[in-house]
């Protein structure tokens, strides 16, 4: 599903944030990434949904080479992509309904049957009751939920998570992982990334050991 | 392709609401635009209003034809027939030299120094009345008038025309720069209020991209945003012009009763409307697309 070989990334500036990276995640895989700030996990991510490029080497996702992928085909490698992120990205000028409602909108879905899908994701994240609430009302592990609704609400392939239990205490990260848990059950290929201990000892799974923009075995 | 279609119209749905959510600025906008455009545009119809005048007023030209002394009684009735015969010619009026005289004797009050004449200076001469042309045909017809034999002096009277037609040719230049420039500054109009939309919507169009929004997509919102803005541009224009139009119509009833006539200025035609419109809304079109190919490009999300 996603496979590295000799991957580097090179900054403008010189910094090499990743050094010849290969790995191998096959479908419906869970795995952690894992590594300190600064270790280059936010550039694996940022690489894997081509928000950058890689310098060398060839990173491909679902059959398609990240490096030479042109600009016109970006959006659709996307829409198989569901990303969560550790800022959320959430819109504060519209509910939590709207928020999950952009990528049908997006991928031009018919009105109705994207409003069965946004009601079905955002009751998955335990956010129904409040689809008309701002995000900007909602707490913390909420706001992560209503991403994570958001993210899965197109049914992507692939999740990529950059430290989705970032921020929460452990009973919130619990109940994220829990939902994470649920979704490689059904067959969702995902990529955690995290430094948080108690989340990889109270759900094992592999991981992909990043340090200075290295694998570490 | 129902769906496409929805799309289309949820974006103008969309559009709308956005150009309500803000009422005063909205306003303002379509006020600038509606002024820009109005100057132009208003300047258009008076020179309509004025050439369609001044052909009444004046009628057509004429053109006096005097023969030569030697001509024959034959001769002039021949030519007399031959000129109403001509494809180019209304209707034509012979004056005898005599009766010329007389007239001079009378209008100009000269009868004493006429009186004194041993003989008549004056020729025969036919008054030309041609179908309604424009200068260079009446000119053409002049050239094929002097040609003819015993014609001694064609004189078309078309210094007023001349004068008339240069002022009004002045006139649309005016008006054309007037409409080049404005027609930039509603670009510029459109331009900004985009550039400014994008920026404010910043956040929106980078995580739009992140979930896999194309460029299109993101474009579509602003691009008809431009458009409608420019089209309304075009409708308060549009009322601009005919309540001027209209408030110029009533003083004037009262101006021309006193010159004894009836004149009214008339409004835009359907056809000028339409174009006036369609020409806003394209305006509207290319001041939104530049500044979306300008700074869309700019927001790509790290």
């Amino acid at each position: 599903m996603i496979k590295f070989n000799q991957v580097y990334k090179r900054y403008p500036g010189g910094h090499e944030a990743l050094k010849n990276l290969s790995f191998d995640i096959a479908e419906g895989d869970m795995v952690y990434l894992t590594g300190h700030s600064g270790a280059g996990k936010s550039t694996l991510l940022k690489l894997i949904a081509a928000i950058e490029r890689p310098t060398s080497g060839s990173a491909i996702v679902r059959g398609q080479n990240i490096k030479s992928l042109k600009g016109s085909a970006l959006p659709y490698l996307r829409r198989n992509l569901g990303l969560i992120f550790q800022d959320h990205k959430l819109l504060f000028d519209r509910n939590a309904f709207d928020n999950v409602m952009l990528p049908l909108q997006i991928c031009g879905f018919d009105h109705r049957e994207s409003s069965k899908r946004v009601r079905a994701a955002l009751d998955k994240v335990g956010l129904l009751k409040r689809e008309k609430t701002n995000p900007i009302a909602l707490s913390g592990g909420e706001q992560q939920r209503l991403c994570i609704a958001r993210a899965i609400v197109n049914r992507p392939s692939i999740l990529l998570a950059d430290e989705p239990t970032g921020n929460l205490d452990a009973e919130y990260s619990t109940e994220i992982m829990n939902i994470f848990k649920s979704f490689h059950q059904v067959g969702v290929t995902l990529l955690i990334s995290t430094h948080d201990e108690s989340v990889l000892r109270q759900f094992p799974a592999k991981a992909i050991a990043l340090k200075s923009g290295e694998l570490v075995i | 392709m129902r769906n496409s279609v929805l799309q289309h119209l949820r974006v103008i749905r969309f559009t709308f609401q956005r150009l309500l959510h803000n009422p005063s600025s909205t306003l303002l906008n379509l006020l600038v635009i509606g002024i820009a455009l109005s100057l132009p545009v208003g300047g258009y119809v008076l020179l309509k209003n004025v050439q369609n005048a001044s052909s009444q007023m004046a009628g057509t030209p004429q053109i006096s034809v005097f023969l030569n002394p030697t001509t024959t009684p034959d001769e002039i009735s021949r030519f007399g027939k031959q000129l109403k015969e001509h494809a180019a010619i209304d209707h034509i009026e012979f004056v005898p030299r005599d009766l010329a005289l007389k007239q001079i004797q009378v209008s100009t009050g000269l009868a004493d120094v006429i009186g004194g004449l041993s003989q008549n200076p004056l020729p025969d001469a036919f008054i030309i009345y041609p179908v309604p042309m424009d200068v260079k045909k009446l000119e053409l017809l002049r050239d094929d008038l002097t040609s003819w034999p015993k014609f001694e002096h064609v004189q078309l009277d078309s210094a007023w025309a001349y004068k008339l037609e240069a002022l009004l040719k002045f006139c649309r230049l005016v008006v054309l720069i007037l409409a080049v420039m404005l027609s930039f500054a509603l670009i510029a109009i459109t331009f900004n209020t985009i550039r400014l939309q994008i920026l404010t919507q910043r956040e929106e169009i980078e995580v739009s991209k992140l979930i896999g929004a194309t460029n299109g997509f993101i474009r579509r919102p602003f691009i008809y945003f431009g458009m409608a803005q420019g089209f309304l541009g075009g409708i308060t224009a549009w009322l601009i012009i005919s309540i001027s139009l209209h408030i110029l119509n009533l003083s004037l009833v009262g101006l021309t009763k006193l010159y004894g006539t009836s004149f009214t200025l008339s409004p835009l035609s359907l056809g000028d409307s339409f174009s006036l419109l369609a020409f806003s809304a394209y305006l509207g079109w290319l001041g939104a697309w530049l500044s979306v190919s300008q700074h869309l490009w700019q927001i790509e999300p790290k």
